[in-house]
């Protein structure tokens, strides 16, 4: 290679390993320090010195804390029992049958995601209350508590599941189908020794995601816990009742264990997960079975009709003049200023951190995608940087939301400017869903050829214009996946913000908890609803916008 | 190529408008006032302070008396309220003796009824309005159950109550402070904590507001609540079928107060606020939303409000009550946190 040829890509390659850099620092700010001051936090006493591991000492010798862990712990395993068979029937039909409506199924399962959690636990209050119109199905027994939390904690896990184990069902091989048949192997024997070995390892990440995501979640507990208390309660409990920042950190790192496990596990299986499927696999196609269908068809009805009902009910609810008495129609819940301080306030303020988070986040993970998987940058820095992007996975935004305050809120920090503003609810939300915008970004820049990066330096075109005229162009879906992601989740996450709002940025699903907790639960509906309304239309406008304009300009995908 | 870049520039600058407008916005003195009132208070006292003294924005941070306490305390090195505004007495009391109010009375503070008047050491803090607590007894479930109406606190301790009563949790609540303080004055420390623990054989729940009871027994979600004396009226104007009911011994009740915080960067606003809650303009205001209010003068009976409850407040020693809230709420909740709300 001559000299005047080598020169240039020298001088690209430090830009990219410069530009790595700006990003691993970025997401240490973003991700590991906060992490690392709720850690620090941990082990100090009210006045910041150092006490080793004093306070994991008191969290397990006081009873009311050990009871939250253990109600936690039984209540997420029963759910995750609940949900992960219901979630598995539900993902067969969708992949494996020849069910009717299959869109329509798979949109049903996936409502939950666009409402906050609580929003199910309103609805329980509703149907299930004491003055709940099916309260009889309970037979005496009390919605507030654990019966309420799991109930309402599966219908917001379902969509992971099914996201999950349909995606495992899909990467079946068809021929070992084939082949079953041509021996006239019977049916339920196809079912136990090929269907159910293929798919265990994404029933098991399913498991792991269901078991974080309730162990973490804090406003189904807040809302229907009744006096049942779940270590996300408790952890808000120490902090914001009663300013018991050391303790708060201890139910913090507690709350991470689990979701550490699960992390790594799924990391292991998607390992294995990878081998199952080889190059020569055919795509499963399902033999009609009518009767095989109409049990599921039906099946899938009921499971959805529970999932429509709890997001209906709320919304019903949220029209109602004065339940149970007075079931007139009203928008009065929908006039804020009577309830909540800032009238519609939130509302807006989500809209904006939102359009923010949707903005900036993709910006960020977009590029920062880019980077790791498609400069020449040194091999360690791809690694941390890779390893930063996966890390927020594994921390519940309850716990991240926790690790911000520390990091921001100690005494002498540089970010304490940062309380309470915008702009931290804004750095938190994007940390906070970071690892599936980058996960998103990264498959699709794998399926672009490296050819074009090959050719461009070729060329003597840097990188950057590369990424601005080809890259960019061609990722815009998945760009626009992670925007309406990030979109979304902003709109509906509670348990990190809740600890980060300030007097002039709170939150609309903040706003619904306190309006709920004030007794004012026809409005907590209202502001839930209208969290709820933006999200689908979010998705909506996504839809319409990925056929009509991205069909168009992706035509060359085609040939 | 070139729109692409448009784009991006005009998503920065719709970014960064949005900063932009946020630092207009701080043209007027921002006074950050941490706060327990009710939620629905809010709008109208912002918009009544802000009317009269036209230089200041408030901004409120609210949340339950023993939420707001605890940040307060938390925060008292390097405090972020300019004001408390609407905080029970006990709590600013306890404020006073650590030393973290500003010592100012009031103009015409000392018109205002005694009892709503800093008396005691040097002058830091006005009471605004009274909060009582008072029973909210659903008629309709009450039927359903064949309960008889009480008329004593000692009557919630019936097994026709069972499960059916909810109070708010003193640890949080102010009205759940109150009450509990007044069933210890009423009647001594050894009968009132018997009393309590008969009483809470039959709490369903203790919930963190002091609204959340009146509203639940409204709408037929618990039977009996304890709770917030003008909240309970609303419910009623507002249809729902309670009764308020109050106890033949009488009820617990605390003063709302306003006090300007120790260090704050705004004084001379925060005088001009102060001096706006002593007014009778200002009282007015309160009596919309309270029965009994600082000033002498105005008088307001909301509609169904107990007409005998200004005469069963009991004797309320407020120096006492401050001092012992600690140890009163460390001795509640030894024993009967099992069935707080999850806050």
């Amino acid at each position: 290679m001559n000299e005047s040829f080598a020169r240039p890509l020298v001088r690209e390659s430090t830009i990219a390993n410069a530009l790595v850099a700006t990003l691993i620092v970025t997401l240490i700010l973003m991700i590991g320090w906060p992490l690392w001051a709720l850690l620090s936090k941990s082990l100090q006493d009210g006045t910041g010195a150092f006490i080793g591991l004093a306070n994991f000492r008191t969290y397990f010798s006081t009873p009311s804390m050990v009871a939250a862990l253990v109600n936690s712990l039984w209540v997420a395993a029963l759910t995750t029992t609940i949900v992960v068979p219901l979630a598995f029937v539900y993902a067969y039909a969708l992949t494996r049958s020849r069910m009717p409506g299959k869109g329509l199924f798979t949109a049903l399962a996936l409502l939950p995601i666009f409402a906050p959690s609580l929003l199910s636990a309103i609805s329980l209050i509703y149907l299930f209350g004491n003055q709940g119109f099916l309260k009889e199905l309970l037979l005496g027994h009390s919605i507030y508590g654990p019966i309420g939390i799991v109930f309402a904690e599966s219908c917001y896990c379902f969509p992971h599941a099914v996201m999950i184990i349909a995606t495992g069902l899909r990467l079946a091989d068809g021929r070992l189908y084939e082949v079953a048949e041509a021996l006239g192997t019977r049916p339920s024997r196809v079912f136990f020794t090929i269907t159910l070995p293929g798919v265990r390892y994404a029933a098991i990440s399913a498991a792991f995601v269901v078991f974080t995501l309730v162990i973490t979640d804090f406003g189904i507990p807040k809302v229907i816990g009744g006096q049942f208390s779940v270590l996300a309660t408790d952890a808000y409990k120490q902090i914001v009742g009663q300013q018991n920042f050391e303790m708060g950190a201890v139910v913090g790192l507690v709350l991470l264990v689990p979701a550490i496990l699960a992390f790594f596990v799924d990391r292991h299986i998607q390992k294995r997960q990878v081998a199952l499927l080889s190059a020569r696999a055919v795509p499963y196609e399902p033999k009609p079975a009518p009767g095989r269908d109409l049990a599921l068809t039906l099946f899938c009805l009921a499971i959805a009709s529970v999932l429509v009902a709890m997001l209906g009910m709320a919304i019903w609810a949220s029209f109602i003049r004065y339940w149970p008495y007075n079931l007139s129609l009203t928008l009065a819940n929908y006039e804020f200023e009577n309830f909540e301080p800032g009238a519609w306030g939130p509302y807006l303020t989500s809209l904006k951190m939102a359009g923010l988070v949707a903005v900036l986040g993709t910006a960020l993970i977009f590029t920062g995608a880019y980077l790791v998987e498609k400069t020449k940058v040194a091999a360690p820095l791809r690694g941390i940087a890779h390893f930063l992007a996966m890390l927020p996975m594994a921390v519940p935004g309850l716990v991240l939301g926790l690790g911000y305050v520390f990091f921001i809120n100690t005494k002498g920090s540089p970010f304490g400017v940062l309380y309470g503003t915008l702009a931290v609810l804004v750095i938190n939300t994007v940390a906070h869903f970071y690892t599936v915008g980058h996960i998103t970004a990264t498959t699709a820049l794998k399926q672009i050829d490296p050819e074009f990066e090959a050719v461009s330096s070729s060329l003597k075109v840097p990188f950057w214009v590369t990424f601005r005229r080809v890259t960019m162009p061609i990722s815009m879906p998945a760009i626009l996946d992670i925007a309406v992601y990030m979109f979304v989740n902003a709109m509906t996450t509670i348990s990190a913000v809740i600890f980060l709002y300030g007097p002039a940025t709170k939150l609309a699903s903040i706003s619904v908890i306190h309006m709920d907790e004030s007794g004012a639960t026809a409005p907590a509906a209202a502001m839930a609803t209208c969290i709820v309304l933006t999200a689908i239309a979010a998705k909506l406008i996504h839809l319409v916008m990925d056929k009509l304009v991205f069909e168009r300009l992706q035509a060359w995908r085609r040939r | 190529m070139k729109s692409r870049l448009f784009q991006g520039a005009s998503l920065c600058v719709a970014a960064l408008s949005v900063f932009a407008s946020a630092a207009l916005a701080q043209t007027r003195t921002k006074l950050t006032a941490y706060t327990a009132l009710e939620n629905d208070q809010l709008p109208p006292f912002k918009a009544a302070i802000e009317a009269a003294v036209p230089d200041v924005e408030i901004v409120w941070v609210r949340d339950s008396t023993g939420v707001i306490t605890a940040r307060f305390l938390a925060e008292k090195d390097n405090p972020r309220a300019d004001l408390v505004i609407g905080l029970a007495a006990t709590s600013t009391l306890l404020f006073e003796k650590m030393n973290l109010l500003e010592s100012y009375s009031p103009t015409g503070a000392d018109k205002l009824r005694p009892a709503f008047r800093d008396g005691a050491g040097d002058y830091t803090w006005t009471g605004t309005a009274a909060i009582l607590a008072v029973v909210c007894y659903n008629t309709v479930e009450a039927k359903k159950a064949n309960a008889v109406a009480p008329v004593s606190w000692d009557d919630l301790t019936k097994a026709d109550f069972k499960g059916k009563v909810v109070m708010p949790h003193p640890a949080s609540s102010g009205t759940g402070y109150l009450q509990v303080a007044a069933w210890l004055q009423l009647m001594g420390e050894e009968k009132g904590w018997a009393f309590m623990d008969k009483l809470h054989d039959n709490v369903a729940v203790y919930t963190h507001s002091g609204s959340a009871p009146c509203v639940q027994a409204a709408k037929g979600e618990r039977m009996v609540g304890i709770g917030f004396d003008m909240r309970g009226a609303r419910e009623k104007t507002n249809g729902a079928p309670i009764d308020l009911i109050v106890p033949k011994e009488g009820v617990g009740w605390d003063v709302e107060t306003t006090a300007i915080v120790k260090g704050t960067k705004n004084l001379a606003a925060a005088k001009k606020v102060a001096d706006w809650t002593a007014t009778k303009g200002a009282n007015e205001l309160f009596s919309k939303y309270s029965a009994i209010v600082a000033h002498p003068e105005v008088k307001n009976a909301p509609p169904n409000y107990p007409a005998e409850a200004e005469g069963k407040l009991v004797k309320n020693d407020f120096a006492w009550m401050a001092a012992e809230r600690d140890r009163i709420l460390k001795e509640w909740v030894k024993r009967y946190e099992s069935k707080a709300q999850p806050k």
